[in-house]
């Protein structure tokens, strides 16, 4: 990692060199035995600190809450010696030796024993499994080092590499699928764009399953990005009149279809009201989340005027089998409770030169996707041989997505 | 040395002090300690499932939690309109009031952030919001102001009142050339932030209910309603169950700033009631949802049409001296101000923003009692702490604790 950082990393002394071995999250340093064998020795670490006497200054004595009857029986010259040898020189005791140096009878070891299992059995439960060790071990290494990492938008490339590992190996160790992920940047003299031909659409909704799947979205809340508005023909755009959860046969008759989602607009509230730039504005147009960085306050979701974005209110749920693997870091990856998320017009499939799943899915064609910087494109000669508008356009937000008619 | 010594005798000191009291205390502490659990019960499950625990939905998304926080911003910041008067305008009278004043605020701002936390969908990640170790996008977004004006506000009303505290527990008097810059700042401060909680809102172009410039201004008047009658009723309270002295003409200056305040909210109320009806546009519809009801969506009728009449009773009454005087009455229209305040500030200023939705759609928004429990929980933290803290200014006022030289 690179020196001048611009986030946190905690260090609580598991140094890059050691890092390997002593972070396991049951903390028993053990790794083929797990916490649960009652062998003293794996459960050596949760003594040394649950006495809280791991600091390096001291003497068990030091901290002085409970009588040491309790905990320890140590003579007068055996605390001297101790305390001496603490003094003098760079030869620290560390936890163990000073509790394990230590003269101790039968009883005193059975009550430490008892102690240190039942602290240890909380943080075992979480990050042991039945096949515990390396795995285990790993796993509670990459969770640790995702729960510290940084804002992904301040990452350098190292970071940004790192932490797509960390995410494709903690999905195998925890499914035993692979999956592949990708944080690819925007390109140059790419801007994305985005129109729709409201005389096409008849209201199908696959663009709407065909997001689901593409980004991964949760199934149990039946979360979308995308919602098709039913309105009455001669009536004009009347949005509060519109049915946008419709259960029928489409085309209805006398009705039309208008798509809305997120519009990426170009200068979008939603990224200046974040309080922790979860949220920023890519160069190529996207409007992007952090999902590890968002702290799922939703005032980006208060600030949106387009409805554009949605909240895990629990854990998002997709059946393994209906996982779509091709994931973007940015994009359609594993998104957990409590944080935002939104259409990033499927980014993983956008940068790699594809149109967005509801593009694709569309039977009618009425949706254009393209590059708004590159002369050629279908969405460049929409722009400019139809009569396009945007929705709500006196917000000042300039939105990348555009309606049209025949 | 000495004053580590003086400092740590007084902690010692206040600690027993406020583990001893009469059973009315100890019931009232166990009572609050009970509803405490309860809440934290609430919140372990919310936890544990998530937000979906509570009524929000991605069509509301901010509901009680968020009501609640932005209504106790602005009693935290009626301190002020104790501080001003005692401090820097040397009126006497305030004195007694204005540790009970700040020590309100203080609990008043610890509840406001544990609303916010109770509101996080990742409290976890809390950290990315502390600068320096976090990402702060400031001065972009209105949040982190409000992170930092709130945190600043918490930092200078535990500061002037402990040392205030400290000198006289020593038995000296305390110096006013350290707390009278403290205290200007305080009210420069409490100003602050109320005007940037309602720049939180007033700041989305998405939500013409909020986007309005008079929301500031209103924010301030109706909290410096809400904020001194809560402290006129705790001043009472306090008077019935301890020795302390407060002057009738303390609760009668206090009374005449609600009385001040009631009436320009009032104003504003009837001003922004004209805007949204006289020619009410597609932007009135939040406000056609909160007084009347859209399409049949109805869920908020009865909460503003009880604050509406108890906030012009309580002002009209208030208006005449020979009422104000009585205390029955004061109290009274103290009960309803602040009531009609929490519901017309709290969620008929929150809910209404996200009705209709963006696109029109009214969804409503009902409350779970999970979220309901941590909400008391939240409460009864913040009047577990007030009490705390207002035993001991009032056991160090009044001379009861002191430091004593000769014991360690």
């Amino acid at each position: 990692m690179s020196e001048k950082k611009k986030w946190f990393t905690l260090d609580f002394g598991f140094n890059k060199e050691n890092a390997t071995t002593t972070t396991s999250g049951c903390g028993c340093g053990n790794t083929s035995g797990g916490c649960n064998s009652h062998k003293p020795a794996p459960i050596e670490p949760p003594v040394a600190t649950s006495c809280g006497c791991g600091s390096t200054t001291g003497s068990c004595s030091s901290h002085n809450t409970p009588p040491p009857k309790n905990e320890y029986t140590i003579t007068a010259d055996e605390f001297d010696a101790a305390v001496e040898d603490t003094m003098v020189g760079e030869t620290q005791k560390d936890g163990f030796q000073q509790v394990f140096d230590v003269k101790m009878d039968r009883r005193t070891a059975f009550r430490k024993l008892t102690a240190s299992l039942l602290i240890g059995a909380g943080a075992v439960q979480t990050s042991c499994s039945a096949i515990a060790g390396e795995e285990t071990k790993e796993k509670a290494q990459i969770d640790w080092e995702e729960q510290f990492k940084g804002n992904y938008k301040l990452m350098t490339q190292e970071e940004r590499d790192a932490t797509v590992k960390r995410l494709v190996r903690s999905y195998q160790l925890r499914k035993k699928e692979n999956i592949s992920m990708s944080a690819t940047d925007a390109s140059e003299d790419v801007l994305f764009g985005y129109a729709f031909n409201i005389s096409k659409c008849q209201g199908y909704m696959n663009c709407v399953s065909a997001c689901v799947e593409e980004n991964n979205q949760d199934r149990n809340s039946q979360m979308q990005y995308i919602r098709i508005h039913e309105m009455k023909d001669g009536e004009g755009f009347k949005f509060n009149e519109a049915d946008d959860n419709y259960y029928h046969e489409v085309p209805a008759e006398g009705h039309f279809y208008m798509g809305t989602q997120c519009f990426h607009c170009d200068d979008p509230p939603c990224v200046n009201v974040c309080p922790v730039e979860a949220t920023w504005r890519e160069k190529d147009g996207l409007v992007v989340i952090d999902y590890d960085w968002c702290i799922g306050c939703r005032y980006c979701m208060a600030a949106c005027p387009y409805d554009g974005r949605r909240f895990n209110w629990s854990k998002p749920e997709v059946p393994q089998a209906e996982v779509n693997k091709n994931q973007h870091y940015l994009g359609n990856r594993m998104r957990k409770k409590g944080v935002m998320e939104k259409c990033t017009f499927c980014i993983q499939r956008s940068r790699s030169g594809k149109d967005p799943a509801c593009v694709e899915a569309c039977p009618t064609g009425a949706r254009i996707f393209g590059n708004l910087l590159d002369p050629e494109s279908t969405i460049r000669w929409v722009l400019e041989n139809k009569k396009v508008f945007r929705l709500k356009e006196d917000l000042g937000t300039e939105p990348k997505f555009w309606y049209f008619m025949d | 040395m000495k004053t580590l010594r003086a400092f740590g005798s007084m902690v010692k000191d206040s600690l027993g002090y406020i583990t001893h009291g009469s059973k009315t205390y100890h019931i009232w502490m166990i009572f609050l300690t009970a509803i405490m659990l309860i809440g934290m019960y609430c919140y372990s499950i919310q936890l544990e499932e998530g937000l979906s625990a509570t009524g929000m939905t991605d069509r509301v998304s901010w509901g009680l939690y968020i009501s609640n926080f932005t209504f106790l911003v602005g009693v935290a910041a009626a301190a002020v309109m104790l501080v001003m008067p005692t401090y820097v305008l040397h009126d006497i009278d305030f004195k007694q009031a204005v540790l009970i004043g700040e020590g309100l605020a203080v609990a008043a701002l610890l509840m406001c952030l544990a609303f916010v936390i109770a509101d996080m969908g990742g409290p976890s990640v809390l950290w990315h919001m502390i600068p320096g170790i976090g990402v702060f996008n400031f001065p972009n977004s209105m949040l982190a102001w409000d992170v930092i004006v709130l945190n600043g506000y918490l930092f200078i009303n535990i500061t002037i009142p402990l040392y205030i505290l400290f000198r006289h527990y020593q038995g000296k008097d305390a110096n006013p050339k350290v707390y009278i810059p403290g205290s200007i700042l305080s009210v420069l401060w409490a100003v602050g932030i109320h005007l940037v909680t309602a720049f939180l809102y007033e700041g989305l172009q998405a939500r013409p209910f909020w986007n309005n410039a008079l929301l500031g201004p209103r924010f301030l008047a109706s909290a410096f309603a809400a904020g001194p009658a809560l402290i006129i009723l705790v001043l009472a309270i306090i008077k019935r169950f301890s020795d302390f002295k407060i002057p009738d003409t303390t609760i009668k200056k206090i009374a005449m700033i609600v009385v001040v305040a009631a009436q320009i909210n009032l104003i504003m109320l009837f001003s922004e009631l004209f805007k949204e009806f006289y020619a009410p546009t597609h932007h009135s519809e939040s406000a056609y949802y909160l007084f009347f009801g859209l399409e049949g969506k109805t869920a908020l009728l009865p909460w503003i049409w009880t604050a509406i009449p108890m906030n012009i009773l309580a002002t009209i009454l208030l208006t005449f001296h020979k009422l104000r005087n009585n205390p029955k009455v004061l109290y009274f229209c103290c009960v309803l101000l602040f009531v009609a305040i929490w519901i017309e500030k709290g969620f008929g200023l929150i809910v209404p923003g996200f009705i209709p939705g963006p696109y029109g759609k009214i969804a409503e928004y009902t409350p779970t009692g999970i979220e309901i429990g941590v909400t008391l929980g939240i409460w009864a933290m913040g009047a577990f702490i007030f009490t705390m803290l207002a035993k001991t200014s009032i056991g160090i006022e009044l001379g009861k604790l002191r430091y004593k030289k000769g014991k360690k």
